[in-house]
């Protein structure tokens, strides 16, 4: 199994590549083989079975929208391949954002959402609810998210703004976008299983960790 | 004092000593801000009016401010004006230049409050240590912040000299616009935020310490340059014997004589008095808590930490690190994921601070044993010295409830 994390150097402002490292280890300790691939700047597309896109300021943003529109990205993902996008990598799925003044730019054209620069930036701790389960962590953009009709959120905003302080990011087939930056893996090990078993096609064995206790933690101060 | 001081900024420098006094009898501060906001308040000039007849250097960056703020002191010798306190904005810097009227100043700044503060005092020098990630709760994004620095420097005085990193490409853009800068050769490891031109976001590249854009942006030609303990200010060949540990403060010591170079002071007697700092402000300070013996050392950010993890010796077996997520630290504890903490593999880390369960977990992917500390008697007691990495207000803690 092949995770590649794209772009590290443009879209890892906030610790997203912390991502490519937990959902590889959740494979490892339940026996399946998973190596972790970075993909910079003039590389090619790797060819794996999950890509991860972090958060980025401004300009790298808009390069790396530039280098993915460039790719066969779209039609991987079309075709099976999953993708975790977080923040400016959430705006950078959709076909169309804003980000320096107001000036729109060209998104990839994966999922049917617009941003546009919002009226201020949201910078804070972010709670949704998906389903049953709680989704915890940090945004920090300026960005507002609009879906598409009929396309559905990852979570409804309990805590912070997400996409227009009513949900937050979307899901797809083989797609997740949220808002929550950074280790969001790290701290909801149930997103990190859910995704990861719809890419092995298996029901993952539970997988006791530290990170039980924070997801815990996190909830409990954000959703009481 | 001076009598070109009209009586506003006479009444406000009283105020900033009372306010000051109180803020100290009274238990409720340290004495620095307080004082310096009441000041502001009643004289908007008060800082370029306290800073008139006085030769003044800023050092400012992300990392090492305070280090190298103090070795600058102490290798300039003699009475020096200096904001020790930690509080490196405007309303410090008053309180500083009002508790002490020596001509020779060195103000540590807030990366954010740099281009202000050169408006208002006039420096004679600008040292400028590095640039990278740092509260990414604030919204302050490296790259603006090297803008600021560049617009801010492009219409500063044409006699002032900046003193900047030339291996750090964001702090070349920021001090680039200057119109005279003693570029240094320092150990830079952190380049994470300067992959991509910062000019044209092209992709950097880099060779050693050296780097280039495709669009012409370079690292521009040395006068210091650092290599191990051995050193050259501007020609002058000098030998580094620092009493505070890392890579990371022989860079701070060759910016801090470069500094002092400027405005004169001969590297060779400076460098015998930069080697004696041993301690500032409790960074590197040993310390007693519980039975147990720590050196305590402070790490903000990712540049930060991966600096200090170089120096936790391989042949220790305990490391202490303490995370909290407040409001001085930044509220966001993301950034744990760029700090390359697989470097403990073979140690075993106690977590402690409000976020340790953060740490944990992180610690807990990179494959490094841990123990989350929710009860501080349950520490194991150590016979050798721990290092205890912290940061900022966890740093604090620690320091208040340790003793030397």
């Amino acid at each position: 199994m092949k995770i590649a994390v794209l772009y590290p150097e443009l879209l890892g402002t906030y610790g997203d590549g912390g991502n490519g490292v937990v959902a590889v280890e959740r494979l490892r300790r339940r026996g399946i083989d998973a190596t972790l691939e970075y993909a910079s700047i003039g590389d090619p597309l790797p060819d794996a079975g999950l890509y991860l896109l972090g958060g980025g300021e401004d300009g790298p943003q808009r390069l790396a929208a530039d280098l993915l529109r460039a790719t066969d990205f779209v039609s991987r993902v079309r075709d099976g391949a999953h993708v975790l996008a977080v923040c400016a990598g959430l705006q950078i799925l959709g076909a169309s954002f804003s980000v320096e003044g107001n000036d729109e730019y060209e998104g990839v054209g994966l999922v049917d959402v617009v941003t546009r620069r919002g009226e201020r930036r949201s910078v804070g701790e972010l709670c949704t609810k998906v389903g049953e389960r709680f989704l915890v962590g940090f945004e920090n953009h300026g960005g507002r998210t609009t879906l598409a009709s009929g396309l559905e959120p990852l979570g409804r905003v309990l805590t912070g703004r997400g996409n227009d302080g009513a949900t937050d990011g979307f899901r797809t087939v083989g797609v997740w976008g949220t808002y929550a930056h950074g280790p969001v893996l790290a701290m909801n090990p149930w997103l990190c299983d859910e995704i990861l078993e719809s890419l092995t096609g298996r029901t993952l064995e539970p997988l006791a960790s530290a990170a039980d206790r924070l997801y815990e933690e996190r909830r409990a101060a954000l959703a009481p | 004092m001076s009598t070109s001081r009209g009586p506003r900024a006479h009444v406000a420098m009283v105020a900033v000593r009372l306010v000051n006094w109180l803020s100290r009898v009274s238990g409720r501060g340290s004495g620095t801000v307080a004082g310096g906001r009441v000041g502001l308040r009643l004289d908007p000039d008060l800082l370029r009016t306290l800073s008139e007849n006085r030769e003044i250097v800023l050092v400012s960056g992300t990392n090492g401010k305070t280090t190298t703020t103090s070795m600058t002191v102490e290798g300039w010798g003699g009475s020096v004006t200096t904001n020790d306190t930690g509080s490196n904005m405007p309303p410090g810097h008053v309180a500083a230049l009002v508790a002490s009227p020596h001509i020779r100043t060195v103000l540590e700044v807030d990366e954010a409050w740099l281009a202000e503060v050169i408006g208002r005092v006039t420096p004679r020098v600008v040292v400028l240590l590095n640039l990278s990630r740092d509260q990414m709760d604030r919204a302050n994004e490296v790259r603006q912040m090297a803008e600021r620095w560049r617009t801010a420097l492009a219409s500063a005085p044409s006699d002032l000299i900046v003193v900047a990193n030339a291996n750090d490409p964001l702090v070349v853009y920021g001090a680039e616009s200057a119109a005279n800068v003693l570029w240094c050769d320092v150990p830079t490891t952190w380049m994470a935020d300067a992959v991509s031109c910062p000019k044209c976001t092209e992709p950097l590249d880099h060779d050693g310490p050296s780097w280039r854009c495709r669009c012409g942006f370079t690292r521009p030609s040395p006068i210091t340059t650092s290599l191990v303990d051995e050193l050259v200010v501007d020609t002058t060949p000098v030998t580094l014997d620092l009493s505070v540990p890392g890579e990371f403060n022989r860079a701070n010591a060759a910016m801090a004589l470069t500094a002092l170079a400027a405005v004169g002071v001969d590297p060779l007697d400076a460098v015998a008095r930069v080697n004696q700092v041993s301690s500032v402000a409790g960074r590197f300070s040993i310390r007693h808590w519980g039975g147990h013996t720590f050196r305590l050392l402070l790490a903000k950010n990712p540049a930060g930490f991966a600096a200090m993890l170089d120096t936790v010796p391989r042949d220790t077996s305990d490391v202490w690190v303490a995370i909290n997520a407040r409001v001085a630290d930044g509220r966001d504890p993301s950034w744990l994921y760029d700090v390359p903490f697989e470097s403990l593999a073979g140690h075993r880390v106690w977590c402690f601070g409000d976020r340790r369960l953060d740490l944990a977990t992180r610690l807990d992917y990179a494959s490094v044993a841990y123990v989350v500390v929710d009860d501080d008697a349950a520490v194991d007691a150590s016979d050798e010295p721990v290092l205890l990495l912290a940061n900022y207000t966890a740093f604090a803690d620690w320091l208040a409830r340790s003793t030397t």
